[in-house]
């Protein structure tokens, strides 16, 4: 018989695998360790292939350029889509769930043999799927929305991730609860794994609305069962489509909380205000799916009004106290290091050369200013009739999803290779320029789009010239966003190849610490804790947040009167 | 300490800037959710969604009485048809084209029934960039009142397949 110790989660009982981490000082599950490493290198790759496919597509909708023929621009557009948005994000999502699961618990990994049947099922069901797409079995664009068909396999491919992902979901909330009853940790989750669990709740809600639209239309591919609903299958299919974006975000966040930590020494001004806007994103998030279906039949103005606004906007009021709170915690721990010289004193102080810090602030500015703004705005059941499916709605979630959730995503790798491949990384220099280039890149995108879409420019189309309705400044905007698209991709080739020439030559790390990045300094005027009841002491954030509360009431008010310019229509 | 345990007794209500920060954006929340019900009852823009179940060949056969009773032209083959001001109108949409070409009267209201005989599709009107969703089984009605006079593009704004950007219709307005 096996003894109590050897079952038990914690990882300083005997017979344990674990090694004590060099840098932090923390325990770290060997098995834990492993799958970060499968799902994150998995990610990478996707990652690639997905930045591939971004470039021919920009490359194509510049006009002056028009790269790919026709039905290579609808096949691309399908595999950039389902790589980028589905691939590279689950698995890199189910690396990040297994780490804050267990080294921030000091506990194990529940189960070594679950974590490689979900990595498995997730693996074989992407390559099936990316597979059926470059055979043209599937030109159906990542929402496939019914009468439109593909082949089954491309359906199946997508129902084994979703499979996968649920089962390492699963795995997480086991050894959250392995974890609790082993009492490996003593009192509430560390901040970072509550984020995670909030993520990993709305996945669950998230991949059930999967599996609800696409195993019947797995079957009817097959001719076994009757066509859906068109319409069914779009409010089914946006259940997952928009939620799975809102896993992005909370994953996102807790990602901010735990760079600004890693590379200021930030603490929560408020665990209570942190944690209830993580509860309210659980709460509300799930009836995004209204988004897309504004301007559909079938549904009320009533229902599309309540959905969209997430019940009065209170997932909305979720990321708009995050962007208070993080940004505070950073403050207030740069004022008590002594950078305390005016409002903006401490963010010239900030380690800006710190790629890891540099990614997480500028995903945290992109998210907001451009992304946040204007998601809501779009989102407004009205505004939507000048902007559903035109170039705006890429523009808002290349804002969201690529130079928030992605650039979070880069900068959290600059630290996870370090401490978890046990690499230093190569080429430093480049490292330090990378998020700046994504991120100034992915604005040149997210703005040409936007614009373009403004006057009119329909998104997932090939060709605009035969609508003889577009004018030279759609075409400069498009023109712009291949300009952003060259420099944004040129920048992930390089982060995906300095990962993998990291993990591959990276001088080893055994028994010493990372080689560090840059953390913010103390000054000798240092006192630390001496902010802790100091609640008006953020004065640089409370500045921030009220210019961007200005543009959000600017932007928001400038739709509306763009609506009222069109011909009146009910 | 955002990777560490929190403190004990974490459990507190807001403070100072943040817990102003919190009322401001609720307030600005409520502003938002209250803009949409009172521009549905004093804009002149909405999408409020009338539908009704209607088959493809049924849709078709109206659509083709419509264009039977009001025709009054045709442009490279596609008929003209002219409703009359404040009646239904009829508008397909298929792969890949959209029928028929219909001209209206600047300040009459017209209700437009739009459907597909095939696939989702995006009916997108411009250059004023007014767009709705255009699916099968669902005869989806705007109610529409054109203020500008002139020519304007219809296009596909709803993957259709690969003829999707030429599937370019018209409305004119005198």
């Amino acid at each position: 018989m096996s003894t109590v110790s050897t079952n038990s989660a914690a990882l300083d009982s005997p017979g344990a695998d674990s090694r004590t981490c060099g840098t932090t000082g923390l325990k770290v599950c060997l098995a834990a360790q492993r799958f970060i490493k499968l799902n994150a290198v998995a990610a990478l790759v996707f990652l690639l292939l997905g930045g591939i496919a971004a470039i021919l597509l920009a490359l194509t909708r510049w006009q002056a350029v028009h790269l790919l023929p026709v039905d290579w621009f609808y096949r691309i557009i399908t595999f950039h889509g389902l790589n980028m948005l589905i691939f590279w994000i689950l698995f890199f999502e189910v690396a990040v769930l297994y780490f804050a699961a267990t080294i921030p618990l000091k506990s194990r990994l529940f189960s070594r043999p679950v974590a490689w049947v979900s990595f498995g099922m997730m693996l074989v069901g992407a390559v099936m799927t990316n597979v059926v797409i470059l055979q043209g079995k599937a030109d159906v664009m990542m929402t496939s929305y019914l009468p439109l068909l593909a082949h089954p396999l491309f359906y199946l491919g997508i129902i084994l991730v979703a499979v996968g992902t649920l089962i390492a979901v699963f795995n997480f909330f086991a050894t959250l609860f392995i974890a609790k009853r082993d009492k490996t940790y003593e009192g509430s989750l560390p901040l970072v794994t509550y984020g995670a669990m909030a993520a990993a709740v709305i996945a669950v809600i998230t991949l059930l609305h999967g599996a609800i639209v696409m195993v019947p239309t797995f079957t009817y591919s097959l001719g076994w069962t009757p066509e859906p609903d068109p319409m069914w299958y779009r409010m089914i299919w946006w259940g997952l489509g928009h939620m799975s974006q809102q896993v992005n975000v909370a994953a996102m966040v807790a990602i901010w909380y735990l760079i600004g930590y890693l590379a200021v020494g930030a603490k929560p001004v408020n665990e209570t205000v942190c944690r209830g806007a993580f509860i309210l994103y659980i709460l509300f998030i799930n009836l995004a799916a209204a988004h897309h279906l504004l301007v559909d039949p079938g549904v009320s103005p009533a229902w599309k009004m309540w959905n969209t606004s997430y019940a009065m906007y209170l997932a909305v009021l979720a990321s708009m106290i995050h962007a208070f709170t993080v940004p505070a915690s950073v403050e207030i721990a740069m004022r008590e290091k002594g950078h305390s010289r005016g409002i903006f004193g401490w963010i010239t102080a900030l380690p800006w050369r710190n790629p890891g810090f540099s990614a997480a602030a500028l995903s945290l500015v992109i998210f907001g200013f451009v992304g946040g703004i204007t998601g809501v705005t779009l989102g407004t059941q009205q505004i939507n009739i000048i902007a559903h499916n035109t170039m705006r709605i890429p523009g808002h979630f290349h804002a969201t999803v690529v130079g928030g959730t992605t650039l979070a995503f880069m900068g959290l790798t600059y630290y996870v290779i370090p401490l978890i491949f046990q690499r230093d990384f190569i080429w430093r220099g480049m490292a330090r320029v990378q998020p700046w280039l994504f991120g100034g890149g992915i604005l040149l995108v997210s703005f040409g789009m936007s614009f373009a879409g403004s006057l009119g420019v329909s998104r997932r189309v090939h060709d605009i010239e035969y609508a003889g309705a577009y004018g030279p400044a759609a075409h400069l905007f498009l023109g712009l966003m291949g300009i952003g698209a060259i420099i944004a991709v040129f920048s992930l080739v390089a982060f995906v190849l300095m990962c993998v020439g990291t993990v591959l030559f990276g001088r080893k790390i055994e028994g010493r610490a990372m080689a560090d990045w840059g953390v913010a300094e103390s000054t000798v005027e240092a006192k630390p804790g001496s902010l802790a009841h100091a609640h008006w002491a953020m004065k640089g954030t409370m500045a921030l947040t009220s210019v961007f509360l200005l543009c959000f009431a600017v932007y928001y008010f400038a739709n509306w009167k763009a609506l009222a310019d069109v011909w009146p229509v009910q | 300490m955002s990777l560490h345990v929190p403190e004990k007794n974490w459990f507190r209500a807001p403070e100072g800037a943040e817990k102003l920060w919190i009322g401001v954006a609720l307030v600005w929340c409520f502003v938002m959710s209250l803009m949409m019900p009172y521009w549905h009852f004093r804009g002149k823009q909405n999408a409020k969604g009338e539908t009704y179940a209607v088959s493809a060949e049924a849709f078709m056969e109206r659509t083709q009485q419509f264009v039977a009773d009001n025709r009054v032209g045709e442009i490279d083959g596609v008929p003209v048809v002219e409703p009359a001001p404040g009646s239904d109108a009829y508008l397909v949409a298929r792969m890949w084209d959209w029928y028929p070409i219909l001209k209206l009267r600047e300040g009459e209201t017209y209700r437009i029934h739009m459907s597909s005989t095939d696939l989702n599709h995006g009916f997108s009107l411009q250059p004023m960039n007014m767009n709705f969703q255009v699916l099968p089984g669902y005869d989806h009605v705007i109610t529409m009142t054109p203020t500008t006079t002139g020519e304007f593009p219809i296009i596909c704004n709803e993957f259709c397949g690969i003829g999707h950007d030429r599937m370019i219709g018209k409305i004119i307005v005198e």
